[in-house]
């Protein structure tokens, strides 16, 4: 663990993305407290330029909305979207690929089948059918984004068990006696993790966009304020008011970036035999 | 002779593979007597691993019967499986891979005894502790991880692995292959000492006959997933009668040069059959300095050719 973090803090990129993902945290922890009044309130004269007025320093969209209220809560709604899309991924996708890569065989033909067949629809299409279907909302939003995602996951962690199953500490943990529940868990899941978890940041920013685009279409939860509805408001005035597009842009942009920068730190972190060349 | 610790009987072991059937081990019967050390020999890819294994049951095994104590475990299910675990278990040959990476040795240590509930965790931490004691491990690395130690080091922690349940026989499949030579002859030696303290019984499975010479009471010789010789230790290092096994003892390296330029050279010509075809008759044919055709058309049993003396070979006779 300790290797770890030395190796991670070694890498000044991924130090950079950390820093910036803790801006975002800090936007959405914040927005309470700075912005206690719904984002969705017009509290300004429509069209102010970012600057022009001190109160509402990245200026207000069409409606007179405060973009800065906006980037402080819709920080909130997009990191708990992409968060929580990302355990349910995570969750669908692990045990799948556990279960297949364990036992192979039938099991893991059958098992297979359904993945590729998830894989054939193009994620952000199906993501589009799934939350037309059932009513944009963030529930909906998120289990749309989970369902559309878990296939390379499920991928990922059953080729990790296959080679790790035919490892002889499992076939030591047979001879013990062990059942298979305490042998998944216990013993090749924890050995599988480093990957999944470099998997899962990235996945993070991938869900971020993708309820961006859910939202820009339309498709957001009509409730709450992400980056991606403020996009999407600003779409129609993108030629005389680009910055109501521009600033929530930005955002997304930054915060995919930092968690790739992320990801890829973990990754050489948790994998040094690749890195020392 | 008291009763057998192991039995195994016709034990076969086929894998069904796109190529075709595999008979890695194909009707093996032998006993282990308790306290007893039985060297298990042959080429690479003869079959000793997969004994091993199936007799371990880590495998369902085609044909045969494995009993264990005089009880049957061949058809056991997993979960009826576990009580005998216990009685029965193995050191493996690669000791880097044979250890949880994860966990630490201490915790290695333990979950034999965890899974089969001995114990409130005081006393399997006694345990746990006397147990890496008696392997020549200091308490200190039973909070450590297996990368922190040397290959040697790693080996006697699957070895402590393997005598948690108080086995009463012990299946060391190559414990030693992946060693440095120097530091061989101090596992070898810690074996002996286990064996000798716990009353262990161990099926010794090696491709070097030196190795199985120096720890065995008999030794078994396998060729192509059947067994071609058996004999006391003695008797095979003296006077081997199976041609094969004349070849193995051929290419082992005679200290004496006296011993050596009385020993007639009988090389093996060619490599190991397929498993996948073995070859009709007696499968040694192919490489058998004194084959003759009707060699192709019978399998020789094994037979008895002196008290404990088993050969499976239709041409030579006993004394
Ligand atoms: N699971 C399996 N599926 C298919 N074939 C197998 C399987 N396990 C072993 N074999 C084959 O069975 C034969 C015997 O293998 P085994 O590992 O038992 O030999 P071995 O005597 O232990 O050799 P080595 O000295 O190399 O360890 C080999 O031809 C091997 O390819
Ligand atoms: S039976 Fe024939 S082929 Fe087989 S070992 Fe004896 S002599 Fe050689
Ligand atoms: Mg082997």
């Amino acid at each position: 663990m300790k290797d770890f973090l030395r190796r991670f803090a070694r890498n000044k990129a991924a130090i950079g993305g950390v820093v910036i993902l803790l801006v975002v945290i800090a936007l959405a922890l914040l927005a309470p407290v700075l912005y206690p009044d719904s984002p969705w309130d017009m509290v300004a004269e429509p069209f102010l330029v970012p600057g022009a007025d001190r109160a509402h320093p990245l200026g207000s969209d069409m409606m007179g909305r405060d973009l800065a209220a906006g980037i402080f809560h819709g920080a909130r709604v997009s990191l708990v979207i992409g968060i929580v899309a990302t355990l349910v991924a995570l969750a669908v996708g692990v045990t799948i690929g556990a279960i297949a890569g364990y036992y192979g065989g039938w099991v893991d033909n059958a098992l297979m089948r359904v993945t590729e067949l998830f894989q054939t629809i193009p994620a952000f299409i199906f993501a589009i059918v799934l939350v037309s279907i059932f009513q944009p909302s963030v529930t909906s939003i998120v289990l749309a984004i989970g369902t559309v995602s878990w296939p390379p996951v499920a991928r990922l962690t059953r080729s990790e068990f296959l080679t790790l199953r035919s490892r002889e500490f499992v076939q030591a943990c047979i001879t013990i006696g062990m059942g298979d529940l305490r042998i998944i868990v216990l013993h090749v899941l924890p050995n599988a993790l480093a990957p999944i978890i470099v998997t899962g940041s990235l996945m993070v920013a991938t869900a971020i966009l993708t309820e961006a685009g859910l939202a820009f279409l339309g498709l957001g939860d009509p409730n709450v304020m992400s980056w991606g509805t403020i996009i999407g408001a600003g779409r129609d005035v993108l030629r005389t008011a680009a910055y109501v597009t521009a600033i929530p842009g930005i955002a997304i942009l930054l915060t995919v970036l930092a968690l790739n920068l992320v990801g890829e730190g973990l990754n050489d972190a948790l994998n040094p035999k690749l890195k020392n060349r | 002779m008291s009763s057998p610790i192991l039995s195994l009987s016709e034990l076969a072991m086929h894998f069904p593979t796109r190529a075709g059937l595999v008979r890695a081990v194909d009707g093996v019967s032998i006993d282990i007597a308790p306290g007893e050390t039985v060297g298990l020999v042959g080429e690479s890819g003869c079959g000793k691993s997969t004994l091993g294994k199936t007799a371990m049951r880590l495998t369902r095994p085609t044909a045969g019967s494995i009993r264990l104590d005089g009880h049957e475990i061949s058809d056991l299910s997993r979960s009826a499986l576990r009580p005998w675990r216990s009685k029965l278990q193995m050191v493996f040959q690669d000791p880097y891979a044979s250890l949880n990476p994860r966990l630490t040795v201490g915790r290695t240590l333990e979950e034999p005894l965890i899974v089969h509930g001995r114990g409130t965790a005081a006393e399997r931490r006694d345990r746990v502790r006397w147990l890496a004691d008696k392997v020549g491990l200091r308490p200190e690395a039973l909070q450590r991880h297996p990368h922190e130690f040397s290959g040697g080091q790693r080996q006697r922690i699957g070895i402590a692995r393997a005598l948690a349940l108080e086995p009463k026989l012990v299946i060391c499949d190559e414990p030693v292959s992946a060693l440095d030579v120097s530091v061989r002859a101090q596992v070898i030696n810690l074996l002996m000492d286990l064996k000798r303290d716990l009353g262990l019984a161990y099926l010794f499975i090696s491709h070097d006959l030196s190795v199985v010479e120096h720890v065995s009471d008999r030794i078994a010789v396998m060729y192509l997933g059947k067994l071609v010789e058996i004999a006391d230790r003695r008797t095979l290092w003296t006077r081997p009668l199976h041609p094969y096994t004349q070849a193995l003892m051929a290419a082992v390296p005679v200290a004496d040069p006296a011993k050596a330029a009385d020993r007639r050279p009988v090389l093996l010509e060619g490599d190991l059959p397929s498993p996948l075809d073995p070859p009709s008759g007696c499968r040694f044919r192919t490489r058998c300095p004194i084959a003759v055709p009707q060699c192709a058309e019978r399998e020789p049993p094994l037979r008895p050719l002196a008290p404990g003396h088993f050969v499976a070979c239709d041409r030579v006779a006993g004394t």
